[in-house]
């Protein structure tokens, strides 16, 4: 049939480089959101809050610039928003000791609820959703497809090391993982699982807001209902494939975005015409083969969705 | 800080949990309340008297409680298992599909069988599409160790996009303009009204049933205590003897089908037809619902009444007083939270050193 022709659709959409630029536009919330899961569950905590974490973040974040601040002000703004969403589920797993999942999956609720409530209260009667000037592209950075990408890209790519580094090379790293595989062991180091769990959830929750920022600060320039659309469950998936290690959950986010951005194309292209709900369903079934592909060698974190209770075996 | 466990809870602290938890909600919703700039004290008047305040305002809850009332069972049962179905929408979504693929008005008639029948058969379709849904997830959970939480949340977005597509394509109604609907279902398919003049269904009554055989079912019988023993502690259970990943199969079955079936009843008790906002989120709701429910197949049934009511009653509040409907959704996740701490704080005592 159209062999020919998809092929040559094919080849044409990966000869240009707006194409990878997209890649790495798709990719930036998804490493920042992945990074920040990775953090949580390396000290052995899953949080399913990333979802209305992000939204909350996108809020926030595109809030403050709205009212005035400048746009940096509006990514810390939103870190802040998922420091304090992290803190809550700290809160309720590390200090409570309640079922991740459930508290988790409250927090998606509650962040959700009320950035959408709060986007209605501060904007009650607007027909087009207002719109901010977002970051610019990098222009003075002299690297091809880099250059066409907002500083949030660069810094989402800088994590990447910077985390491993600490992960792998420092002292508070090791107690983190030590917290995340057997946290009896820890305590006996006198390591405080608790301080430990907490402040990587706070951290971890600050980089899901930052994912969430990105999509109000750079990727568009308003905020939208549903705009988050299902990138934070994308992320818990993505941690698993990158078997919780850095820089293959920066290798994920490419892949994923890789394929994203190719359904996208292939669908304008209208060189294989397929509904395009198809296409659509592509990045959702691409992580469930992946995490299926991975399932033999997972390698969880040994204590990850094990609250910990002094004093108790 | 730490946790202690309390040697015996006491009976004035239980009975204060869910009063505490409730007043803290409705502390919070008062600040965003006064935030939307109503008065707080007729906005809380307006929201109970638009939940419970009239015949109607109970009618439209307790219509609204059907489907929350069956994807709570469905929460309760695979969590009881420690099966964490969060996939619940979708199965809801493909129950409502099959119901319509088996009952539909296809080609103006559909298919041509006595109604009881059909009936029976579009209800099985629907119970199986959830179950079967589920099923994937649950075994790739026993078989290869991949996390159902996160399968069963990525499927919702998949199935959605099948039903879109569904109502693009074979299930489309011609007579819809282009609007994304499916055929309408047979009209003696369609479930009678329990009140004249309310749009509350005999749905209530399957769903209070159901509510009733799950309850009997976890307490009575050797396969309910199987998904008590499994999700109380895997490993014991299996050397217990306890057939595991039957188990999870089962709960994942039975799961499955009480969402699926919640997507059939609200086609045949309160649409007619599926589209793609038939449901404002009932299979996340139906988590919530649970918890509160402290996991109790019949608290479900006051739970899921207690949720829609606040749903129901924000609708007309807000409406009347101009505060975004999205506060229905901050005092449900907020109650949630806040049942969560309470019933941890009446099992522990936490000591700050």
């Amino acid at each position: 049939m159209n062999a020919d022709l998809f092929a040559n659709a094919f080849f044409e959409i990966l000869a240009n480089p707006e194409f990878w630029v997209a890649v790495l536009r798709i990719a930036t919330p998804l490493i920042l959101g992945t990074l920040g899961v990775l953090l949580c569950e390396r000290a052995g905590v899953l949080n399913l809050g990333i979802e209305g974490i992000m939204v909350a973040g996108a809020f926030t974040g595109w809030l403050a610039v709205h009212g005035g601040a400048p746009l940096w002000a509006g990514v810390l703004v939103a870190a802040l928003t998922g420091g304090v969403l992290g803190l809550l589920h700290a809160l309720l797993t590390v200090g409570l000791a309640l079922s991740q999942h459930v508290s988790g999956l409250g927090i998606t609720m509650l962040a959700s609820a009320l950035s959408y409530y709060g986007y209605r209260v501060s904007f009650p009667k607007v027909s087009t959703p207002p719109t901010i000037t977002p970051f610019a592209e990098m222009d003075w950075l002299n690297v091809p497809i880099l250059a066409q990408q907002t500083p949030l890209t660069l810094l989402a790519l800088l994590l990447v090391p910077l985390i491993a580094y600490v992960l792998y090379r420092t002292p508070v790293g090791l107690a983190l993982r030590l917290v995340g595989e057997n946290p009896q062991a820890a305590e006996g180091q006198g390591v405080s699982v608790a301080a430990l769990r907490s402040g990587a959830i706070v951290a971890g929750s600050a980089l899901m807001g930052v994912a969430g920022s990105f999509l109000t600060l750079s990727a568009f320039n308003a905020f939208f209902f549903n705009m988050v659309n299902g990138r934070g469950w994308i992320c818990i998936a993505l941690v698993v494939f990158a078997s919780w290690r850095p820089g293959k959950a920066l290798a994920g986010a490419l892949l994923f975005a890789f394929f994203d951005a190719l359904q996208l194309r292939l669908q304008q292209s209208g060189a294989v015409l397929l509904p395009y709900q198809l296409y659509l369903m592509l990045p959702y079934l691409l992580s469930i083969v992946a995490l299926i592909l991975v399932a033999r060698q997972a390698s969880y974190p040994q204590a990850l969705m094990k609250p910990y209770r002094k004093g108790e075996r | 800080m730490r946790l202690e466990k309390r040697a015996q809870q006491s009976a004035i602290a239980l009975a204060l949990a869910p009063v505490g938890a409730l007043a803290f909600t409705l502390l919070i919703s008062a600040l965003l309340v006064r935030w939307a700039g109503a008065p707080v004290g007729q906005a809380y008047g307006l929201l109970l008297k638009g939940g419970f305040g009239s015949v109607f305002a109970l009618s439209e809850t307790l219509t609204r409680a059907i489907p929350l009332t069956l994807t709570g069972l469905a929460a309760t049962v695979a969590f009881k298992a420690r099966l964490f179905n969060i996939g619940a929408e979708g199965q809801l979504y493909v129950g409502a599909l099959a119901a319509v693929a088996v009952g539909g008005l296809h080609g103006g008639t559909g298919f041509a069988l006595p109604a009881p029948l059909l009936f029976v058969l579009m209800m099985a379709a629907a119970a199986l599409a959830g179950a079967f849904l589920l099923l994937g997830p649950a075994l790739m959970k026993a078989r290869l160790g991949v996390d159902e939480v996160v399968t069963t949340l990525l499927l919702n977005f998949i199935v959605l996009l099948f039903v879109s597509l569904m109502l693009d394509g074979p299930m489309k109604d011609p007579s819809a303009m282009g609007w994304p609907q499916s055929v309408a279902l047979q009209d003696e398919l369609t479930l009678a009204k329990l009140i004249a003049q309310t749009r509350v269904h005999t749905g209530l009554l399957w769903a209070w049933t159901l509510a009733v055989i799950v309850w009997a079912l976890m307490k009575f019988t050797v396969q309910g205590f199987n998904i008590r023993a499994v999700g109380a502690n895997t490993r014991a259970a299996m050397f217990a003897g306890v057939p595991v990943t039957r188990t999870v199969v089962l709960v994942a079955m039975l799961s499955g089908a009480l969402a699926g079936l919640a997507g059939a009843i609200e086609v045949a008790g309160r649409t007619g037809y599926l589209t793609l906002d038939m449901s404002p989120g009932y299979g996340y709701t139906g988590i919530v619902i649970a918890m509160l429910a402290a996991l109790h197949p019949l608290g479900v049934v006051f739970a899921s009444v207690f949720v829609a009511g606040v749903l129901v009653g924000a609708d007309s509040m807000s409406r009347a007083v101009g505060v975004p409907t999205y506060i229905a959704d901050v005092i449900v996740a907020a109650s949630l939270i806040s049942v969560l701490v309470a019933t941890s704080l009446t099992q522990y005592r936490i000591r700050w050193k």
